[in-house]
């Protein structure tokens, strides 16, 4: 009998054990997998993300210089991220913040090498 | 009395998983229970078609959201076989630490979800509270808090650093501190052991004739854990597996219990003993051959069979859950009982249905 009662009077007087998310976020831990972030001007278009993934959702075209990828079917492994070639593709500590509408995430890099005499191509 | 057959879940509040029970009652005692299944097959094991091997880990991992780490340790491990690969001592060591922390976590969460099982909300809570520091282990250490991903053929993923380790030792006395507190209360208290005592009876035979697996049977006082076939570093680790003998729901919630304190020692010694050096060896070549391996999930024992050919995608995956191996006890058990206990008694087999139809 009563053998609950002691765990019941320490909670009482301790602190909640839960947080008034979303008022009080914890940080994430260094090492959370989060959401894939491409810095598309270092991206080479090399494609091994894309042969690599397990749910295979990202699609590059090398001809068209695009990028993409479908946040929705990404499941947050972080093996494209640990096999980019460029070092472009990172994995971010945070989550991704909820959406209203599911929408994959195009990137466009340059599209054609510059020529010598083309000015360089950005963005 | 006139017979009323009632069917039970596939939505039902106590069941974490869909599992339907076609209960036939006489008066309010079962007579005979029939399950059914099929209502969250994914048909994983066909992936392989179109998944390579490395790829398939991550798909494995998902077969179940609370062993994940110990499906892909399984199918690793018998992919390295088939290849001839030899793991580093390291990553064996770090395979054990994670594989452990996942007993863990899955054990709290039965431990809760059973105390739900015959009404007790608080020490639901209470166990919940605890799991959620080795949830946060897992998160710190790996990435992720529950599909940890940190297998790969040939090793792991992810290293402890020297802080890691110390920070998980420091938790796991916090959580043993806190566990020890409810131990009178999920062992001892007149609620719980009026629930639980004597409720769904297998005796050692009848478990082992059965086939069952894990707690299951050890709490039938069959001493059988797959961890006994010293796979990953369980050879330099001191290890017996939790036995108790009654064969009641009550046996069961013991070994469970007693085996989360035995994974904090198994976890203290694999700290204890972790040799420095490599954590992964590269892999060459492709998977050729069949090959059976089985690891102990928090369940029981887990068999893979992997057939390859030496393409990047294996010719067969055949997965035997633990659960698939458990559900027939519910068939022996639940004759007899109340239907009042029929909560209790399927939770006690810690079905997880996802795993068992894949
Ligand atoms: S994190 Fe994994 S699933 Fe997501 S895009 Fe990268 S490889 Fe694919
Ligand atoms: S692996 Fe890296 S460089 Fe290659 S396409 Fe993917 S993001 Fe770009």
């Amino acid at each position: 009998m009563f053998t609950m009662t002691s765990t019941i009077l320490r909670n009482l007087l301790k602190e909640p054990a839960t947080r008034r998310y979303p008022a009080s976020v914890r940080p994430s831990f260094e090492a959370a997998r989060g959401e894939i972030r491409n810095d598309i001007h270092v991206c080479t278009f090399c494609g091994v993300c894309a042969v690599k993934c397990p749910s295979q959702c990202i699609t590059v075209d090398r001809k068209a210089a695009d990028w993409s990828y479908d946040p929705s079917a990404c499941v947050q492994c972080g093996v494209c991220a640990e096999v980019c070639t460029s070092g472009s593709l990172q994995q971010a500590r945070d989550y991704r913040k909820p959406v209203r509408k599911k929408e994959l995430v195009v990137l466009k890099g340059a599209t054609t090498p510059p020529k010598h005499s083309d000015p360089p191509v950005t963005g | 009395m006139t017979r009323t057959i009632i069917p039970f879940g596939p939505q039902h509040p106590v069941l974490p998983e869909p599992i339907h029970l076609m209960l036939t009652l006489d008066d309010e005692v079962i007579t005979e229970a029939v399950p059914a299944f099929g209502f969250v097959h994914r048909g994983l094991e066909k992936l392989v078609e179109i998944r390579d091997f490395h790829q398939m880990i991550y798909v494995v991992e998902r077969i179940c959201g609370i062993c994940s780490m110990l499906h892909a340790m399984c199918y690793c491990q018998g992919i390295e076989e088939m290849m001839g690969i030899e793991t580093p001592p390291r990553a064996r060591f770090l395979r054990v630490i994670w594989s452990e922390l996942h007993r863990m976590h899955s054990h709290l969460l039965w431990l809760g979800l059973f105390a739900d099982s015959f009404g007790f909300e608080s020490l639901f809570m209470q166990f919940w509270k605890i799991r959620e520091k080795i949830l946060d282990i897992d998160e710190a250490t790996t990435g992720n808090r529950i599909i940890v991903s940190v297998n790969v053929i040939g090793g792991v993923r992810k290293d402890l650093t020297l802080e890691q380790t110390r920070g998980i030792l420091s938790e796991l006395k916090s959580v043993e501190t806190e566990l020890k507190r409810l131990e009178t209360t999920i062992l001892n208290d007149y609620t719980v052991q009026n629930r639980t005592v004597g409720k769904g009876v297998l005796t050692a035979k009848q478990a082992y004739e059965l086939g069952l697996v894990g707690p299951t049977l050890r709490a039938s006082g069959v001493m059988q854990d797959a961890r006994m076939l010293k796979y990953a570093a369980f050879d330099d680790i001191a290890f017996t597996p939790v036995v108790e003998t009654d064969g009641d729901c009550y046996a069961r919630c013991k070994v469970r219990f007693r085996e989360v304190f035995q994974s904090i020692d198994l976890i203290r010694q694999a700290i204890g003993k972790l040799p420095n050096g490599e954590i992964a060896v590269k892999v060459k070549g492709r998977p050729d051959g069949e090959v059976t391996s089985r690891v102990e999930q928090p369940r029981g024992e887990v068999f893979y069979y992997i057939r390859a050919n030496g393409t990047k995608h294996l010719e067969r995956l055949r997965v035997r859950t633990p659960t698939f191996a458990n559900v027939p006890a519910l068939l022996t058990m639940l004759p007899g009982a109340g239907l009042s206990d029929v909560p209790v008694i399927v939770l006690s087999i810690d079905p997880c249905i996802s795993c068992t139809e894949r």
